[in-house]
């Protein structure tokens, strides 16, 4: 009979970590930023039917990088988990908070108990009613790791080196424009520039009715870009 | 099924797909259930009963309109009731008959419309949209055989092919494109034959909004469960244009004005 060699739970952790990381290092970055008007989210993404920024719900989106499939699947296990709550309680109960917490619970829980962990870093964002109410932005990473963030954030591979070019660019009440322009300009290599057919954008306008999202698209992207 | 907390993902096999009604069928079957009903046997209750809408086809799309009032045997049992929604961005639904099911039912078509919408990342054809509501409809046919009927209109603007459409359905759930309008409820002959005798094609949206205002008016002149303009409480109907640029409820100082006009012309006279 032959023995399983033992493994330490340290090093099967730090394992799998290393192999979401890779995979997610593989994919292109994304951003998202708080403006004026709500909130953008630009990724480096050539596709014009693969998305990665989604709808999820009135005031919230999804945008995930790393493994297509994956982040996919949880786009729609989200649509399906606020839809489900609206429809059974109200719209306003909705909320980017308990959304973001079922994502790290199902990611921590895959990362611990399945054969291999999803390489994926996933967003959940919303954008305030008002002008008063807060945008909250959710950053949750392959293991579950939960974090609140403001103003600005990055996922991807390349994160370090495109949150310090934000550091230096971002400033609160950026207008819509400005935003995409700082996004994109900070997803590009050194030196280099992305044009609208390597960008995907999406916003979160407070100021439309209902429904917030709406992608940014053709022309009205490339005369922001110019 | 591949269990994991609170995040409703599925093995192959056991997806539901872009359906939201698929999906509570297979997480929560309680919230769709239907109360069972004694065969043969009528309610011993009085259920609201909502009565006139209508949709009109005009020049570029479509106009919309429903009476204010449900009724509760001879009773009135809401004065300000609305009958007519929007189905999504470009398409909308009118209801007559059992106000309780009724309105769960548009809430259910809603969500199903938009979540396929999100699911998919592109809407459902119209076509596609008309024979989900149908479905519905035909979901409700045990309740309908109770006598409780849910009869909706369902109108929009069809993208692909640039116009207005319109689809009536009888209580199984079957779906009947109508050529230019359509009416339902307890009012819709006068409604219908008001409306024949003033359309044409090609009429413009501010003439269909005019002839949807003075048809419900004829509907509440002859059928007492149809709710006519209230220029005391300051009720009026619910009017809506569809086209290109999506689904628009007219504002109710608008519909006020026009309801007004009607003071002024040939409904005026005309008592039998």
């Amino acid at each position: 009979m032959s023995m399983p060699f033992y493994v330490s739970p340290e090093q099967v952790m730090k394992d799998r970590a290393d192999y979401a990381r890779k995979g997610i290092a593989r994919g292109r970055s994304l951003v998202a930023l708080e403006c004026a008007e709500g909130i953008v989210m630009v990724a480096q993404n050539q596709s014009r039917t693969l998305y990665k920024i989604s709808e999820v719900y009135d005031r919230i989106a999804f945008a995930g990088v790393g493994k297509y499939n994956e982040f996919q699947m949880l786009k729609i296990g989200g649509v399906r988990l606020a839809d489900m709550k609206g429809f059974q309680y109200s719209r306003e109960d909705v909320t980017a908070n308990s959304l973001a917490n079922a994502y790290a619970q199902t990611l921590g829980q895959v990362f611990t108990n399945e054969m291999k962990p999803y390489e994926v870093e996933i967003l959940v964002a919303q954008v305030g009613a008002t002008q008063e109410e807060p945008n909250e932005l959710f950053h949750i990473l392959y293991d579950g790791t939960l974090m609140d963030e403001s103003d600005y954030t990055v996922l991807g591979g390349d994160a370090e080196r495109i949150g310090d070019a934000l550091e230096g660019t971002f400033r609160p009440g950026l207008s819509l424009a400005e935003a995409i322009q700082i996004g994109a300009k900070s997803l590009a290599d050194e030196g280099a520039t992305l044009g609208a057919d390597q960008l995907e954008v999406a916003a979160l306008e407070r100021g439309r009715p209902r429904r917030a999202f709406r992608r940014v698209t053709g022309d009205e992207l490339l005369g922001i870009l110019s | 099924m591949n269990e994991t907390p609170l995040l409703p993902i599925f093995s192959e096999g056991s997806d539901p797909g872009p359906s939201f009604l698929n999906l509570l069928r297979r997480v929560a079957p309680d919230s769709l259930q239907m109360p069972q009903a004694i065969p043969g046997q009528a309610l011993p209750f009085e259920l609201a009963h909502g009565t006139t809408v209508l949709a009109i086809r005009c020049e570029g799309g479509v106009v919309m309109a429903g009476d204010r009032r449900a009724t509760s045997g001879n009773s009135i049992a809401n004065r300000r009731i609305e009958k007519l929604f929007a189905a999504d961005e470009y398409s909308g639904v009118a209801i007559a008959g059992t106000a309780g099911l009724a309105i769960e039912m548009v809430r259910l078509f809603q969500v199903q419309l938009e979540h396929y919408e999100k699911i998919e990342g592109a809407a459902l054809s119209l076509e596609g949209k008309a024979n989900q509501l149908s479905q519905m409809v035909r979901a409700n046919l045990p309740a309908a055989m109770q006598g409780l009927v849910v009869v909706p209109l369902f109108a929009g603007f069809d993208k692909r092919r640039d116009r207005g459409r319109v689809f009536s359905y009888d209580a199984v759930g079957g779906k009947y494109e109508e050529a230019d309008f359509s009416a339902n409820g307890s009012g819709a002959v006068h409604a219908r034959n008001w409306i024949k005798a003033a359309w044409s094609e090609g009429i413009s949206a501010d003439d269909a909004i005019s002839i949807s205002i003075r048809s419900l008016f004829a509907a509440a002149d002859e059928d007492t469960a149809t709710g006519g303009p209230d220029l005391v409480r300051g009720i009026y109907p619910l009017v809506a244009v569809i086209n290109s640029e999506g689904f628009k409820f007219l504002d109710e100082a608008d519909v006020a004005a026009r309801s007004q006009l009607l003071l002024d012309g040939p409904e005026r006279g005309g008592s039998a």
